[in-house]
């Protein structure tokens, strides 16, 4: 099986900032999925290697191209990073090589420019804590964010559209859980605030 | 062949794929013990036998040791087996591995590459396997998930025909834990392929007989009068067996791309005649590697990619063909065998060794306990080596490491 890589074809890059617990990992197999549903060949979702806390700092990436990934190391310089905690944000790290043109995601109850973050990068905001909680998301005492965050991902982004999200989040979660998680899509993706 | 076959793609990480692919391989006996990062594989079987889907004995063993044991039973009553593992749970199986092969049990062992202590790791490289590479099981190793599926179902058809067990061997976190598409074969197709696991010998209480003796140096006439192997007799089989399966092993690589459509030899060898200049590495590196030398041809290096499948037999045939036109060859390891070099660069040494090719070999020690090896990394170690072969072309005794001293 011959395998050609393709520079030109560099695989979009998305690293995910979440806190143990949050569902980091999870968002960034599901971005992975619909990804592939849309057409992508190549598609990789992977948690950072190691030993994860609940409540500690934790991220995930995702790897999304027309070919097969062929990229094994760790995400350097992510096209995306999305934030479920913006607690995060005081970690230089999270924004960590993010390139001009990208998107920085964050979930904050604040406007893009009032997140105090510089960069040559592109910001959107939604306040997906606030969404959840309104409609009950909730496990363990726990806001379940990584879901609604996908709402903004994808407004910001265009990496797929809600059809097809919904389509994946239908395969993956049960019906009992998968409405109340496609309305948090929804309404985050409504929220949502872009700055260019 | 390759035929024109209904994809059925999932998105999936290596333990899934390594679990599947013994379900779909029909496996009846599994003996397994939870150990990072292999422990999501043996849930995933042990819920498979719970839930009824997978028509086997799941043996909850209290350490890698027994499991192998349990493993070496079964296998010897007629059943298929399978287990998995990683670094310290390998290494503790070591004393029962040998026995597997010396027994000639045609068993499956995952192993989900990950460093060994200390100090204490949980992360990938190759240590683990390489560590085992004398106890006579054949090893093959995976660069992608779509491979950890085909080879676990391609091991035990292998396995079979020439009574050696088979360790597949991915790397862990970067496949185990990565989720990328894999296409499920057909259980139909699995089955056809795969045909039903018959014993040469079977342990049978109805038919009591007596084996395994202690077997002396020295061929002696059995009770039937007939003369049996010494224990040097039966070792040498062995050897022989590792020996004549490179055929084996292609042919059922050629024999799953005609009822699957995917193609597999004893290693990946990408034909680019123009390069002097050759990259070898093992496991998901060798696919890291392909990016790296397609970064060097827009430099205007030209630069081949050898990734290494079967480590055991380590087909040296197959490989001088490829390295025929070599001039520098670069080989990285994700492990090493103290004061000597990675167990691969010795390999391509070795098979180099009486050959009319006399290229230049430099060695690099990379990515242990998790060290993230990035193409860029790659790039510039091959500039180095192409650098230095402006000082001397004659090879260094010792490997360089990547890190930071």
């Amino acid at each position: 099986m011959a395998q050609k890589s393709s520079l030109n074809n560099r695989p979009l890059e998305i690293r995910w900032h979440g806190r143990g617990g949050q569902g980091a990992i999870t968002a960034a197999k599901i971005i992975a999925q619909a990804a592939y549903v849309k057409g992508y060949q190549g598609v990789t979702a992977a948690p950072s290697f190691g030993a994860e806390r609940r409540g500690a700092p934790v991220s995930a990436s995702t790897r999304i191209s027309h070919e097969p990934v062929l990229v094994v190391s760790q995400v350097e310089n992510p096209d995306i990073v999305v934030v479920l905690d913006h607690t995060l944000l005081k970690y230089p790290d999270v924004t960590q090589g993010l390139g001009k043109n990208g998107w920085l995601v964050v979930n904050s109850p604040l406007p893009p420019k009032e997140l105090g973050i510089k960069g040559e990068f592109n910001i959107a905001t939604a306040d997906a804590t606030k969404v959840c909680q309104d409609l009950g998301l909730i496990v363990a005492g726990l806001v379940i964010v990584n879901t609604a965050i996908l709402g903004a991902v994808i407004k910001a982004t265009r990496i797929v559209d809600l059809p097809t999200l919904e389509k994946v989040m239908r395969e993956r979660f049960s019906n009992s859980t998968v409405d109340i998680n496609l309305a948090a899509i929804n309404k985050t993706h409504e929220i949502t605030k872009l700055a260019k | 062949m390759a035929i024109q076959k209904k994809s059925n793609i999932h998105i999936l990480d290596g333990n899934q794929a390594a679990a599947i692919a013994a379900k779909l391989s029909r496996v009846q006996v599994i003996a397994a013990y939870p150990i990072t990062p292999q422990t999501p594989l043996t849930e995933q079987l042990s819920q498979y036998v719970e839930a009824g889907e997978l028509q086997a004995e799941y043996v909850a063993v209290e350490s890698e040791h027994s499991a192998m044991a349990v493993c070496t039973s079964a296998s010897l009553v007629g059943a298929r087996t399978f287990t998995a593992t990683s670094s310290h749970g390998l290494a503790y199986m070591h004393e029962m591995l040998h026995w597997a092969a010396g027994a000639r049990l045609p068993i499956v062992l995952a192993c989900v590459n990950r460093a060994i202590g200390a100090p204490w790791n949980v992360l990938n490289d190759q240590q683990d396997s390489i560590s085992q590479r004398d106890t006579g099981w054949i090893q093959i190793y995976c660069r992608n998930n779509q491979e950890i599926m085909d080879t676990v179902i391609q091991a035990y058809r292998i396995a079979e025909i020439v009574h050696v067990p088979v360790m597949v061997c991915y790397d862990g976190y970067i496949l185990s834990h990565t989720e990328m598409p894999v296409d499920i074969p057909d259980q139909k197709d699995v089955d056809r392929y795969l045909p039903p696991y018959k014993p040469h010998t079977v342990l049978d209480p109805a038919n009591p007989k007596n084996y395994n003796l202690v077997t002396l140096a020295n061929p002696r006439v059995g009770v039937d009068g007939k003369l049996c192997h010494g224990y040097m007799e039966l070792r040498y089989l062995l050897q022989e067996a590792l020996q004549n399966s490179r055929e084996t092993i292609l042919q059922a690589g050629k024999e799953f791309n005609e009822v699957f459509g995917r193609d597999y030899a004893n290693m990946f060898w990408e034909d680019r005649e123009d390069a002097e200049i050759i990259i070898v590495a093992m496991g998901s590196l060798a696919m890291e590697a392909i990016v790296a030398a397609d970064m060097l041809r827009e430099e205007g290096i030209r630069v081949g990619v050898l990734g290494l499948r079967v480590f055991r037999p380590f087909p040296k045939s197959d490989v001088v063909r490829a390295l025929r036109k070599s001039k520098l060859i670069v080989v990285f390891d994700k492990n090493i065998s103290y004061g000597s070099e990675g167990a691969t660069c010795s390999e391509i040494k070795s098979a180099l060794y009486g050959t009319y090719i006399n290229a230049s070999i430099r060695n690099f020690i990379v990515g242990l306990g998790g060290r993230d090896v990035k193409a860029r990394e790659l790039v510039d170690a091959t500039r180095k080596a192409i650098a230095s072969l402006k000082e001397t072309v004659i090879n260094p005794d010792y490997p360089e490491w990547i890190c930071q001293i």
